[in-house]
């Protein structure tokens, strides 16, 4: 019986050796999918498995199938470190996330000295400032959106004071200092600025600092389920507004986790699902399709990454799969739909990762996320 | 005053769930020795019956809310009892402790396997409308919160001192051996503790839900804020645990608006620390002494 089972593991074994090996190239996403900031880590997860899962059955990158691998930073600095040297020790060709500030700030050392190219999902400001050559946005930095949004309060909502809450992390310090820099040179006065903890569950105590400020506007500036809280308790407290908001504020998820107490609230978004671009609308059917729930704003830049890293490899790198070359390559790069239509919208890098493409000013309405007007690429 | 009026409600709604956390706290330890460091994921997990009950089982939402607090009663009442406490006690109280630690990082992971890491909206029990009190514009659904929590409380002490079984669980509680020997059916009386235990971890969970939305990690922040708000009030006292839990929801909201928000979790804190040191048996406690 042993001689038996011998011959048939040994057979085995040389049927696995005869069959040709289908060539791989490994990605790895690193990013929140548990923990605080889960909702938005998950979204880009999605994003990236739906871009791999489309990009093999077409042949994967140059004819080699990507074989993606996800590492949880649990929204924690420390282990988003760990699992960024344990994906890095797995040799990636290019690693997606993470999507947490914070989290890319920890891991930035680990990347610059693997010469590996990230793209990540962070957005706060001075993330391109600080010397990585090998990180690239997915979605526009603060300095990008703030001075839309400043001059959309001066000219649509046309408040003369504001009332300002915000999440006391990476994000949402570096977002507030450059919003309150715009705010100042439109002479915008500060009614209120209150600041809150990532995380945070109760927001009574906020909400009645906010109603006390009596301001013209009331700017809402954190994560996604933060975002939803602070619009249910604004809503209980019958604090009407207008509430207006960055990306985050009129994400799909706030929407759906505020419910109607999202109604009315506007603001300006980098990057949505609900943008009236065909290739963006296709994208948001295949990935309600594929998971049941519709993608953020996350989930394209998941996807769009990935499709970046395609093109670059295929048609500027010759199907050649080198890092430091990729990296190289994407710098000052402009990719459009119909050069590669996953990237969705026409994106350009410049020299230091930060990106730049069209955006939307937008209001909730019946529950959905209406684009009002599309405000030109700042480079046009 | 408006303001002050506004956050002493809105303090006294959300103590009023630290409250319903923090008696379960009490009532266990009194008739059973059991500190149950699940608690918080007990008031998490009614939460999500009622969102399977809704969502996999179509049913509607009154419907999905009482299910779920059968099914409550059964797991985090009946079978909490009969598949951990009861094995465990005999063992002493730490490693009772330990074990309801482990069930509680088991009762998070499991909620967050099969329902994911996402937070999920969760129907209010009111519209959200206001009520203006003396200028101030109260929150309907605060006044609700705190209407319930009050009548919760008020019901669950008739109970127990207007009826036969409601005074054998307080013999129970004084003294098993004395109440075991006047023919009480002693471990049915601890039963009962438990069920009530499930009964207002699912009440509380129907009234916090909404507001803090329905997410695997909702226990660790409840857990914590009831456990202190059980021993600021006096751990073997239900009127102190109330007592207790609504003191902290006022100092928590009062800290977060005339201190600093980052401060909110460290004056409740220091406030325990104060009547530990100075005031051990708590606000409404009562001194326990042991032959030695």
């Amino acid at each position: 019986m042993k001689l038996l089972k011998s011959i048939a593991s040994l057979s085995a074994l040389a049927l696995m050796a005869a069959t040709p090996a289908v060539a791989q190239v490994k990605l790895a996403y690193i990013g929140e999918i548990s923990g605080q900031l889960a909702v938005s880590g998950g979204n880009f997860r999605d994003g990236v498995v739906l871009a791999v899962e489309e990009i093999n059955a077409k042949g994967g990158i140059a004819g080699q199938r990507i074989n993606l691998t996800l590492y949880d930073t649990q929204t924690n600095p420390g282990v988003a470190r760990a699992q960024t040297q344990k994906a890095l020790d797995d040799n990636p060709y290019a690693v997606l996330g993470p999507v947490l500030s914070g989290n890319v700030k920890v891991t930035m050392p680990l990347f610059i000295q693997a010469e590996m190219p990230h793209f990540i999902g962070g957005e706060a400001a001075d993330l391109v400032t600080l010397g990585d050559k090998y990180l690239f946005r997915t979605s526009f930095g603060q300095q990008i959106g703030m001075p839309k949004i400043a001059n959309y309060i001066r000219d649509e909502i046309k408040a003369k004071s504001i009332a300002l809450i915000w999440v006391n992390n990476d994000f949402g310090k570096t977002g507030r200092d450059n919003l309150l820099k715009e705010l100042a040179s439109r002479n915008i006065r500060l009614a209120a600025d209150v600041s809150t903890e990532a995380g945070q569950v109760d927001f009574a105590a906020d909400i009645v600092k906010l109603k006390a400020a009596n301001a013209d506007a009331v700017f809402v500036y954190s994560n996604e389920e933060e975002c939803a809280r602070i619009m249910r308790e604004a809503k209980r407290q019958g604090l009407k507004g207008p509430f207006v908001g960055d990306t985050t504020l009129l994400s799909q998820k706030t929407i759906e986790l505020a419910a109607d107490a999202a109604e009315g609230v506007q603001g300006h978004v980098g990057l949505t699902s609900d943008a009236p671009l065909k290739e963006v609308e296709e994208y948001k059917a295949r990935f309600q399709k594929r998971f049941n729930y519709v993608s953020d704003h996350n989930g394209i830049k998941g996807y769009t990454g990935v499709y970046a890293i395609k093109y670059v490899t295929e048609k500027k790198l010759g199907g050649k799969f080198d890092r430091k070359a990729l990296a190289e390559a994407m710098r000052g790069l402009t990719i459009t739909p119909k050069d590669e239509p996953g990237i969705l919208i026409e994106t350009t890098w410049d020299q230091n990762g930060e990106i730049d493409r069209i955006s939307f000013l937008a209001e909730v309405v019946g529950g959905k996320q209406k684009i009002t007007k599309i405000l030109p690429k700042i480079g046009k | 005053m408006a303001d002050f009026i506004q956050l002493l409600i809105a303090g006294l709604a959300t103590g009023g769930i630290y409250a319903l956390a923090a008696v379960g706290f009490t009532l266990l330890w009194q008739t059973s020795q059991t500190i149950n460091f699940a608690q918080g994921e007990f008031v998490m997990l009614p939460a999500f019956f009622v969102l399977i009950g809704m969502s996999f089982f179509g049913m509607p939402f009154w419907l999905a809310c009482v299910a779920a607090l059968i099914l409550s009663m059964i797991t985090l009442g009946f079978m909490f009892k009969k598949l951990l406490v009861d094995p465990m006690l005999n063992h002493g109280t730490l490693p009772l402790v330990i074990a309801t630690i482990g069930l509680a990082i088991l009762m998070k992971e499991g909620v967050r396997e099969f329902y994911g890491a996402d937070a999920w909206p969760f129907p209010p029990l009111a519209e959200a409308t206001n009520v203006t009190v003396l200028g101030a514009a109260l929150s309907l659904q605060s006044l609700i919160i705190l209407g319930i929590t009050i009548g919760a409380v008020v019901a669950l002490q008739l109970f127990l001192s207007g009826t036969r079984t409601g005074r054998q669980m307080q013999a129970t509680a004084l003294n098993p051996s004395v109440a075991r020997i006047l023919g009480i059916p002693v471990e049915r009386m601890i039963l009962y503790t438990f069920l009530i235990n499930a009964a207002l971890v699912m009440l509380a969970a129907l009234l916090i839900t909404p507001i803090y939305l329905a997410k695997f990690s909702n226990g660790e922040l409840l857990g914590l804020y009831a456990f202190i708000a059980a021993i600021i009030g006096g751990f073997n006292q239900m009127r102190g645990a109330i007592v207790g839990g609504l003191v902290l929801g006022v100092i928590d909201n009062f800290t977060a608006v005339y201190i600093s928000t980052q401060y909110r979790l460290v004056v409740p804190l220091v406030f325990l620390i104060i009547i530990i040191l100075f005031r051990p048996q708590g606000l409404l406690g009562r001194v326990e002494e042991r032959t030695v």
